[in-house]
């Protein structure tokens, strides 16, 4: 087991370094012109300019650039030149608000995916089956910016105005310290719209492993065990038909807190790592929008190296695979 | 011996599928009795896991239907309600499969999964249940059974899962084991000790086995009584030495003369029985076996009975021939088989 | 536990081998025309492929439609024109701003945004815009994946280090992030690679960003089709005939691997139109004042409390699309490939 931790966080530092490189290249090195210009924003001045230059090292040969870049970045002294502000500093106050997102759509789309999958894999070819699968397709179809914008305008907005009080807020975020009621409470309405792709996307998966597991010759032992039909359905097949899905589940989840709630936290207002960058877009500011990449695929990295090492403590098999025998 | 332990009568089971209605049972009735080794014995195909799961009560599925009478002592199985046939598996009927490498859960231990069957069952407490498991397995003969009761199945070699599998199938004492190809996935050398390992559990508990096999070579081994299926029907039922010594039905010969024999002389080629068994869709009216048996004859278009047809009641069988003709086209001693003789003819 | 027609299935493969259960039909008929006869059974997918084709045709007419039926075409503005609309004059956009709603009439059919452009112009000229970086984005991630997936599995070695580590880097980005890194990068001073010259505001800066983050999703299960191809014997019979490596890649693997590049292709064309969706919303794709679908509900968004109308079309436009190549590309999945796992990320 320690070798293939080992093993795994070597390839990680790997990945985490190519990674890197490849960041700098797309937003210092592929783009036509001064990337100095595309660092200061809208309108700079030539000082301005000549700065970022020094700065950033832009006049320097390519790996001292790069250094540069990387040292800007892990030493905290990234500026954005639109805002002033300190770019390490505004993520990590948008950290927490991307987490709360993240984790409840998470917990929300997995229970809600468990559900629907074995419903519908219980019922498969019949009435409800299909129509569950339609509510699938159409919820993988749909851009969760739209959704949200529609969920918030409609269920955060119009119905309050119905009702008279606030079922649902529209937008905004508390923090948790103020009012744990108010901070779930705002949080609500962004998580079902993030959940919804998911949701259509893993009772799917999920569905097609329980019916393929329910053909495997150890639930067929389950059954003549005399177990029950409860049992060997949770036991036996969904246990089973999970493992594949929650690999998935953390790689998304990654993925999510990495950048995919951008969309989300923007049309919500939550003010979260992912809508800093999108707002970095509109003003044009180079550096946030870089340090946002740099860090969400670094997360995501690391987070599937996570991954691997607790399936592979959880799942006796891979670590054989793996060509460990420890 | 008294009431039989099992008694089957006239066991019918078809599947609506796309095609047709598949009869895969067709009319089959066979009694157990206690401490019986019955072996069934048939090509792939023929119906006989159906059948097997089945006697577990575990064919269900809207497609299927099952009509004719399975009793288990008092207990009716055909028709059972879910919970009633819950309380018979694994409790007084158990059974192990085909193929070891697959019929265990990958992420549960090997202990547990036995431990899971005996709390199923019976209001014990973990850990004397897995007490029972650890007695389990070493009864079966894995080394070290305390430690490997914590092993996952992948941890586990191709015999000591199915020996784990045996374990779990005895963990309530049932009555009746049924053994579905036990040995058909496993390496000769630990087929041996499979085979050794079930005769010892019938022979020292007085268990009772159903083997569902397509290797004569096992049945000779281990079996008191041999029912010969085929395209879903009982062809022939008889004693070990009987089937052996006097097969009657052209298939059976064909059977055994698939069989490598390893005293007298070989022949030169192992025999074949020529041609597919029919669709079970819309299988032949008469005999089933009448396209592929070289001495079919017209009366083979009509209905044939299994009936003791040559004086013995324990040894009925589903072919017209005269029993004279039977043993005269037969020639089994010298190692030929009249099947053979004929196909090679044609 | 007792479920429908997956069970049935179960029980059928009871028997060992299937004895002509199924239909024997099938046996003579290449895996592509047994695709398109199952895909002939699909009615309600060919409904929805229809849809799309519908879909891209009126799209195509957009220039049409706005000579004839608008008379306005996608920038022009009406921000100080009147309408008459029901035999009343009406301004195009109110003194408060808000834009006119949908006339149900030939002008401004679904109204006006808010710099009095016709939605419905816009809407077929934002669709075409949407499918044509859908269309083209996933025939470019197409080609490169098979030639990544090709090269990596057959040559494997360095060739397959490199295009692997290549592969998996990009994959460790998040899709949308890496969209944004891209599309704001050359948004800002468009991409100068030797004789390639675009400049910032080009649709093809969000083609070739969208092309390029699907690529892996692509080429990782090419290249795991090839590397077992390459092992068969009719790849090994061709090598010995002294075929070389690239004429057995395009006349002996990639037929092999179409089928694989079929299915992803309406799946990839799907992600692709809501990427751009995605990324235009976020400033980082298609640029104003050119219109995509993104933008529409882009501007939308930003005016959703006094004109929702601006959000609701092109998003339903939206949905409508992608669902409809989702259905259809799931149709496509099952009839050609029905084991195939496709993942694709937005």
């Amino acid at each position: 087991m320690t070798r293939f931790i080992i093993k795994r966080l070597a390839s990680m530092v790997l990945v985490l370094f190519a990674v890197s490189v490849i960041t700098f290249l797309i937003f210092n090195v592929i783009p036509n012109g001064d990337p100095a210009v595309r660092m200061a924003g809208k309108q700079p001045t030539e000082t301005q300019v000549q700065a970022i230059r020094e700065e950033w090292g832009f006049d320097k040969p390519i790996y001292v650039q790069y250094a540069t870049t990387m040292k800007l970045l892990f030493t905290g002294q990234m500026v954005s030149y639109f805002s002033q502000l300190n770019v390490v500093e505004e993520i990590w106050k948008g950290v927490p608000r991307t987490f709360a997102l993240a984790i409840g759509a998470a917990i929300l789309w997995m229970i809600f995916a468990i559900a629907l999958g074995l419903w519908s894999a219980m019922r498969a070819g019949g009435i409800s089956d299909n129509l569950l699968n339609v509510f699938a397709l159409i919820g993988i179809s749909m851009p969760v910016f739209w959704l949200g914008a529609l969920m918030n305008q409609y269920l955060g907005f119009e119905l309050s105005n119905v009702l008279g009080f606030e079922l649902f807020p529209n937008g905004g975020y508390v923090e948790f310290s103020e009012s744990p009621w108010q901070w779930f409470h705002h949080l609500i309405l962004p998580w079902i719209a993030l959940s919804v792709l998911f949701i259509g996307f893993y009772s799917r998966v999920l569905r097609a492993n329980i019916i393929e597991t329910m053909d495997e010759d150890y639930v067929r032992t389950a059954r003549a065990k005399g177990l029950s039909d409860r049992r060997v359905l949770l036991h036996h097949v969904l246990r089973n038909s999970l493992i594949p899905v929650v690999t998935l589940w953390g790689l998304d989840f990654a993925v999510v807190i990495g950048g995919g709630a951008i969309l989300t936290e923007t049309v919500f207002n939550l003010q979260g790592v992912g809508q800093y960058a999108a707002d970095a877009i509109g003003q044009l500011d180079q550096p946030p929008i870089l340090a946002v990449t740099m860090f969400g695929a670094f997360f995501v990295v690391f987070f599937n190296t996570v991954i691997d090492i607790v399936y592979a403590a959880l799942d006796p098999r891979i670590r054989l695979e793996a060509g460990d025998s420890a | 011996m008294g009431e039989p332990l099992l008694t089957v009568s006239d066991l019918r089971v078809s599947f609506r599928t796309e095609g047709g209605l598949v009869q895969a049972v067709d009319g089959v009735s066979f009694d157990l009795d206690r401490g019986e080794v019955l072996s069934i014995v048939g090509e792939s195909g023929c119906g006989k896991s159906v059948m097997a799961m089945t006697l577990m009560g575990l064919t269900a599925s809207r497609n299927a239907s099952i009509s004719g009478s399975i009793r288990l002592g008092e207990t009716e199985i055909v028709g059972a309600d879910d919970d009633s046939l819950r309380s018979i598996r694994g409790e007084r009927m158990a059974m192990i499969f085909q193929n070891p490498m697959s019929s265990l859960n990958p992420v549960q231990r090997i202990g547990d999964q036995i431990v899971e069957q005996i709390r199923a069952h019976r209001d014990v407490s973990k850990s004397e249940a897995m007490e029972r498991a650890v007695y389990l397995l070493n009864a079966v003969g894995v080394p070290d059974a305390k430690a490997r009761a914590r092993a996952y199945p992948h941890e586990f070699s191709g015999g000591m899962r199915q020996r784990a599998m045996i374990a779990m199938a005895l963990s309530l004492d049932p009555e009746v084991l049924i053994a579905d190809e036990p040995t058909t996935a496993l390496d000769v050398t630990i087929q041996a000790q499979i085979i050794d390992l079930l005769m010892e559990l019938n022979r020292e508990m007085g268990l009772a086995v159903i083997l569902i096999t397509h290797d004569l070579g096992v049945v000779a081994e281990i079996a008191n009584r041999v029912a010969v299926m085929y395209a879903g029907q009982l062809v022939e039922e008889a004693s070990l030495d009987g089937l052996f010594y006097d097969p009657l039905h052209p298939y059976s010969w064909g059977l055994l003369g698939s069989v490598p024999r390893v005293d007298g002389e070989r022949p030169k080629r192992l025999a074949q029985i020529k041609g597919q068994p029919p669709s079970l869709i819309d299988p032949p009216k008469g005999c089933r076996f009448r396209e592929r048996c070289p001495h079919a004859f017209e009366a083979c278009e009509g209905p044939v009975a299994l009936e003791p047809r040559a004086g013995d009641p324990g040894h009925p069988d589903r072919c017209l021939l005269p029993v004279e003709a039977k043993r005269d086209l037969r020639k089994l001693d010298s190692g030929r088989i009249g099947l053979e003789e004929a196909g090679a003819g044609s | 536990m007792n479920t429908a027609a997956d069970r049935a299935e179960s029980d059928l493969q009871e028997f060992d081998s299937p004895p002509a259960v199924t239909g024997g039909g099938e046996a003579g008929i290449g895996p592509w025309r047994l695709a398109a006869r199952r895909m002939r059974r699909r009615r309600g997918a060919l409904a929805f492929g229809l849809i799309f084709v519908v879909l891209v045709a009126v799209c195509l007419l957009a220039p049409v439609y706005a000579d004839l039926v608008a008379g306005s075409g996608p920038y022009e503005n009406h921000l100080t024109d009147q309408v008459t609309v029901d035999g009343q004059s009406v301004n195009v956009v109110g003194y408060d701003g808000i834009p006119i709603g949908p006339t149900w009439q030939g002008e401004f059919l679904l109204g006006a945004d808010g710099n009095g452009r016709d939605v419905a112009v816009r809407l077929l000229y934002g669709g075409r815009n949407s499918l044509l970086i859908g269309i083209a984005s996933a025939i470019i991630t197409t080609i490169l994946g098979l030639i990544v997936g090709l090269l990596a599995g057959y040559f494997r070695g360095w060739t397959d280090s490199v295009l692997s580590r290549l592969m998996d880097i990009l994959w460790a980005f998040p899709v949308i992030l890496l969209g944004i890194a891209l599309g704001t990068s050359l948004a800002l001073g468009g991409l100068a690679l030797g004789p390639i010259d675009i400049s910032g505001g080009s649709l093809a800066i969000p083609i070739f960003v969208i092309a390029i983050i699907y690529v892996p999703y692509l080429a990782r299960p090419i290249r795991g089709e090839v590397l077992s191809l390459r092992e068969k014997e009719f790849v090994e019979a061709a090598r010995a005939q002294g075929m070389g490596s690239l004429r057995l890649i395009a006349s002996e693997i990639l037929p092999n691997v179409l089928s694989t590049a079929l299915v992803f292709f309406p799946l990839l064309v799907a992600n692709a139109i809501l990427l751009e969706a995605a990324l235009s919303f976020l400033g980082a794709g298609v640029q104003p004042p050119e219109p995509s679908w993104g933008t529409m509900i882009d501007e939308g968004v930003q005016r959703i409390i006094t004109a929702p109308a601006l959000a609701i079309v092109p998003g339903v436009m939206l949905v409508l699309t992608v669902l409809a190549l989702n259905v259809f590309g799931e149709a496509v999945r099952e009839s050609l490939d029905p084991k195939a796992k496709v993942r694709i990320e937005h």
